[in-house]
């Protein structure tokens, strides 16, 4: 099976990883601008290889607090994909999708039992729509495991991520793509598959031999 | 003036009084300081995975709990410390998410603590505190000079064990 070296990646496969986090990002922001009846754009994602002990800065800050929603995939690829939200857009969509108004909390601020279900249904949707485009696109089968959510400091949700690229290497890719709708939304897709399920995903597409 | 040493994530470095190091959001990796209680030589590792043996690609020894706690001692050692005046204070090995059972990363934060504990062990370097495993992330300070283990983790009070 070919594999993906991750010390040596070529600019193509960089420029078909971010026209994937773009589909894939593009569906979810529709899906998400459905749910809460506003405009919402996307920006143009980023495809990066980071080494471990800049990761936290590469979302803004190691300590920066965000929502994180961590799904396993299963199928004909297999890894992991997170979607993180900042604090603040994470408590205002609940409070938009609960039909309350601009939300107001304080930092570090839990979620309540309610507010968490809702947020991980957001999560599912979202990364569920951005799973769909990616398994039409290369025809390849994705099964999603069910949502599991944690509020905390952005380096300590991507440990998690980490840890499965530390399998394999010592950088980790991230395809990140972030929305913004009138007022601030920001969130992140990390999608992490295995060195293997790369290949496949590259071969689907038909970019790699 | 003193100053902060930062460790990133599978990552050690030396740290000598009156400097102080940290490391920032430990999920389930795991944070080992050790200090020369007499000369307060210490240093701090970010550990990532519980055994180098288990994974082909182990060149980075910071990264392990095995190579990572052996290499910050013997860089210790070398700085003029002294084993058996050496002490340990841990923390991390968080589980962040639910996991699947069929996930290599089930229970990994308590693996890479027990790992961590396994080899201290080994170099007869006696654990004096820990605050390990649950379900949250924590970011530690460490003061060679006194000791001191300072986590922080969101929404709670900052403790010092």
């Amino acid at each position: 099976m070919a594999e993906l070296d991750l010390n040596n990646v070529d600019a193509m496969y960089y420029d078909v990883l971010r026209e994937i986090g773009n589909i894939g990002a593009g569906n979810a922001a529709t899906a998400l601008a459905t749910m809460i009846g506003t405009k919402v754009d996307m920006k143009v994602p980023k495809v990066e290889l980071v080494e471990f002990s800049e990761m936290g800065e590469a979302l803004g800050g190691e300590e920066q607090i965000m929502a994180g929603i961590y799904l396993q995939i299963s199928g004909d690829i297999t890894g992991s994909i997170m979607f993180l939200l900042e604090e603040k857009s994470a408590h205002d969509l609940v409070a938009r999708l609960m039909g309350g108004g601009e939300a107001v909390f304080e930092k570090g601020q839990p979620f309540n039992e309610m507010e968490q279900s809702a947020l991980s249904e957001i999560g599912n949707i979202i990364v569920g729509s951005y799973l769909n485009s990616l398994s039409m696109l290369t025809g390849l089968k994705i099964v999603e495991s069910v949502p599991s959510l944690a509020m905390d400091m952005a380096e300590a949700l991507l440990s998690v991520p980490a840890i499965e690229f530390g399998m394999v290497g010592d950088k980790m890719l991230l395809i990140q793509t972030s929305f913004s709708e009138d007022t601030d939304l920001n969130g992140y897709f990390v999608l992490t598959p295995d060195l293997e399920s790369y290949g496949k995903l590259l071969k689907a597409l038909g970019v790699m031999q | 003036m003193a100053e902060m040493i930062k460790v990133g994530m599978a990552d050690l470095k030396l740290c000598i009084s009156p400097n102080s190091i940290t490391t920032l959001g430990l999920g389930s990796c795991v944070g080992v300081a050790i200090r020369d209680t007499g000369n307060k030589v210490g240093g701090l590792a970010h550990v990532m995975l519980p055994d180098s043996k288990e994974i082909k690609n182990n060149a980075n020894i910071a990264k392990f709990a095995d190579t990572g706690v052996e290499e910050l001692v013997r860089q210790m050692e070398k700085a003029g410390a002294r084993r058996n005046m050496m002490v340990a204070k841990i923390a991390g090995g968080a589980q962040m998410f639910a996991m699947q059972q069929n996930s290599p990363l089930v229970k990994v934060g308590d693996r890479n603590v027990a790992a961590v504990k396994k080899k201290l062990a080994e170099l007869k370097i006696p654990i004096k505190a820990e605050d390990t495993g649950l379900n949250y992330g924590r970011t530690v300070e460490f003061y060679p000079e006194t000791g001191d283990y300072i986590i922080k983790a969101v929404g709670k009070p900052p403790k010092t064990i």
